[in-house]
């Protein structure tokens, strides 16, 4: 078996507001390294919630956590706050950019929070990371002046640049045209061939889910594999 | 370190993007700040003006021998009615000289005190100012110049002539402004003085004086103190009144009472003559501290309303940010830099507004025959209210930043992503 990149034991969780709501029961999943998983299921299954758990934001849960075998559950925000920057990338399904930075900054922005490297070599990773998305003309534009499907390639760029263990995506297909969820779908796919990278993506969309390795379905707060 | 500098370009680039709204802000603070500095400095510099206009001629501490009844009547010296209560009536002041016994001594003893600054004996003299058969009422006051001069910044108010003239001319006289409008006289001319006793002196003007004060200018003259005591027929131990100028004020209650207690003589010092002086400074410090601080508050609550609005802006921002690896504090940081910023930058303008402001206060041609040696506007320019304008800027800033910047800190960005 390969190594686990993922793993969550038993993981809880409970709305409080407005009613007392048992939306997670005893999740177990794992992600392997190198694997490409989708989570389906109907709205409101709480597999966003699920996801909001792996990516650290959301604490308020019960269950152990681990990722790159290392535990995260009782760990402080600032603690959380550096294996987020330094081992997790995220996609979402609005682009969520930086709207008065260029294009470039955005994509520099975790690698400076790292601050592993210094300000050239991230510079030419960050060129060399909009290269590969086929996007380095748009850099020194500003990130509210490119178009919908150029600005989920500016965020998988971002996502990229501090080369994480995993790639998180809440529908990053969900609010583009087909043939840029194609698109978007096939970026990942090469970087998981090509780099070994993990990915665990959210998604409606049964088309991009099926080209995945493996599909978690949810439903209720259970997964029903 | 490096961190911090991430943090300062996401600032730069929300306060640039936001320059309207990030200049309002700021010109908040340094309107606050300029109106500030313009008050503290102009009030001050009027306190100043009008305690030197009183306190600086006066002495700390004046000696002088009073007239008045005994405090212990020769009844209260009988044994035999000792437990008795008395009932005197028409108690006259005691005889007695309105010199100052034994003044030489007394004054060896006030500087050999290090409390003592220096001292001026002075002789004052009743006169009559004669102009054809009119006779005008006066005073004549004997002093020693150098000594005036020296304590009691006396030059300021001689407007014509010089103080220092009066030492080498021994008949020469500082003649008050309103006797010589009163009888048409100038410097150079003579004037005929009768003393009280009856001799008749000649004196030549050497200088105008005026005090600003039309009673004194009225009727006050100075003269050499041997002249005053010449006029009176008396030797040189005749001393009036002795003036003390002490190295620190503060310390002339309790020197007057030491003298009193010491001497047999009234001391009166300057803070019981001029208590409504003291009163007067601290009201008008009170005022401008009121009024600066009312005007920092408003500025304080713009900058919270704008850093608010702007964190409503950037709540994508703040959820990114997070998402992406940075952690509460720096995000309250990046909003607590701006308000810091705001603060610094609208602060030193204030501080410049309000220099500015005050060198053309202080150019303002103010003339008044109250106080003859003034020109223009007092502003007092002590650095220490510049110092207080940043720090009440940046203190004001940084509050009105705090809350905002904790609200951002604790924004949960799951609620941001999901709410879309």
């Amino acid at each position: 078996m390969k190594k686990l990149v993922l793993q969550t034991k038993k993981v809880n969780k409970y709305f409080k507001n407005p009613l007392p709501f048992h939306v997670l029961k005893d999740i177990s999943m794992h992600v392997e390294e190198g694997e490409f998983v989708s989570i389906m299921g109907k709205s409101g299954c709480g597999k966003s919630t699920l996801l909001y758990i792996l990516s650290t934001m959301d604490t308020d849960y019960e269950g152990d956590l681990f990722l790159d075998g290392q535990k995260l559950n009782g760990l402080n925000g600032e603690e959380l706050a550096a294996i987020r920057n330094e081992k997790i990338g995220f996609v979402f399904q609005f682009h969520y950019l930086l709207a008065e930075f260029t294009v470039l900054e955005n994509v520099m922005l975790p690698a400076k929070k790292l601050g592993k490297k210094s300000e050239k070599e991230i510079l030419v990773d960050a060129m060399d990371t909009l290269r590969l998305l086929g996007i380095e003309e748009q850099a020194h534009k500003k990130a509210s002046m490119i178009s919908g499907g150029q600005k989920q390639r500016v965020a998988i760029a971002r996502a990229l640049i501090n080369h994480p263990k995993i790639i998180m995506g809440d529908e990053p297909t969900g609010n583009l045209d087909s043939k840029n969820a194609d698109n978007v779908f096939n970026i990942f796919k090469k970087l998981s061939d090509e780099r070994g990278l993990s990915f665990l993506v959210v998604t409606h969309d049964e088309d991009f889910a099926k080209k995945t390795d493996r599909i978690i379905s949810m439903g209720d707060g259970i997964i029903e594999e | 370190m490096s961190n911090f500098k991430i943090i300062l370009s996401i600032t730069r680039i929300h306060l640039l993007t936001r320059f309207k709204q990030t200049s309002i802000a700021a010109l908040g603070v340094t309107f606050g700040i300029g109106t500030f500095i313009i008050l503290v400095s102009f009030m001050t510099g009027l306190n100043s003006l009008l305690d030197g206009l009183v306190l600086n001629r006066t002495p700390h501490v004046r000696v002088y021998n009073e007239i008045k009844p005994s405090s212990k009547q020769a009844i209260e010296f009988a044994n035999e009615y000792a437990e008795a209560f008395h009932v005197i009536h028409s108690i006259k002041p005691k005889l007695s000289q309105t010199r100052i016994h034994n003044a030489l001594p007394m004054i060896n003893a006030f500087l050999a005190d290090e409390r003592v600054k220096g001292i001026s004996p002075q002789c004052a003299a009743q006169v009559f100012y004669l102009a054809g058969s009119l006779e005008l009422n006066g005073r004549i006051t004997g002093i020693n110049v150098e000594e005036e001069v020296g304590l009691f910044n006396f030059q300021e108010y001689v407007v014509e002539g010089k103080p220092e003239d009066l030492i080498k001319t021994s008949n020469g006289v500082l003649l008050g402004a309103g006797i010589a409008k009163k009888m048409s006289l100038h410097l150079g001319d003579r004037i005929q003085v009768n003393s009280s006793s009856g001799g008749r002196f000649a004196l030549k003007i050497v200088g105008i004086f005026q005090s600003g004060l039309a009673e004194i200018d009225d009727v006050q003259s100075y003269v050499n103190l041997r002249t005053a005591q010449t006029f009176l027929g008396e030797g040189k131990d005749y001393i009036s009144d002795i003036n003390i100028k002490l190295w620190d004020m503060e310390e002339a209650p309790s020197m007057a009472k030491e003298i009193e207690a010491q001497f047999n003589v009234s001391a009166i010092d300057i803070k019981t003559a001029n208590a409504q002086f003291d009163t007067g400074t601290s009201i008008r410090n009170l005022i401008t501290y009121a009024v600066s601080i009312t005007l920092l508050v408003v500025a304080g609550f713009g900058i919270y309303n704008i850093l608010n609005m702007l964190i409503y802006e950037k709540m994508n921002d703040i959820a990114i940010l997070k998402a992406t690896g940075f952690s509460g504090r720096d995000v309250q940081w990046i909003f607590l830099s701006q308000a810091f910023i705001i603060g610094l930058i609208g602060g030193i303008l204030g501080l410049l507004l309000g220099f500015v402001v005050s060198v053309m206060i202080d150019n303002t041609p103010f003339v008044t025959d109250a106080l003859p040696t003034i020109t223009t506007y007092p502003i007092d320019y002590n650095p220490m209210y510049y110092i207080i304008g940043i720090v009440f800027a940046l203190s004001s800033t940084f509050f009105a930043g705090y809350l905002p910047a904790k609200k951002a800190k604790n924004i949960d960005p799951v609620d941001i992503i999901r709410g879309q």
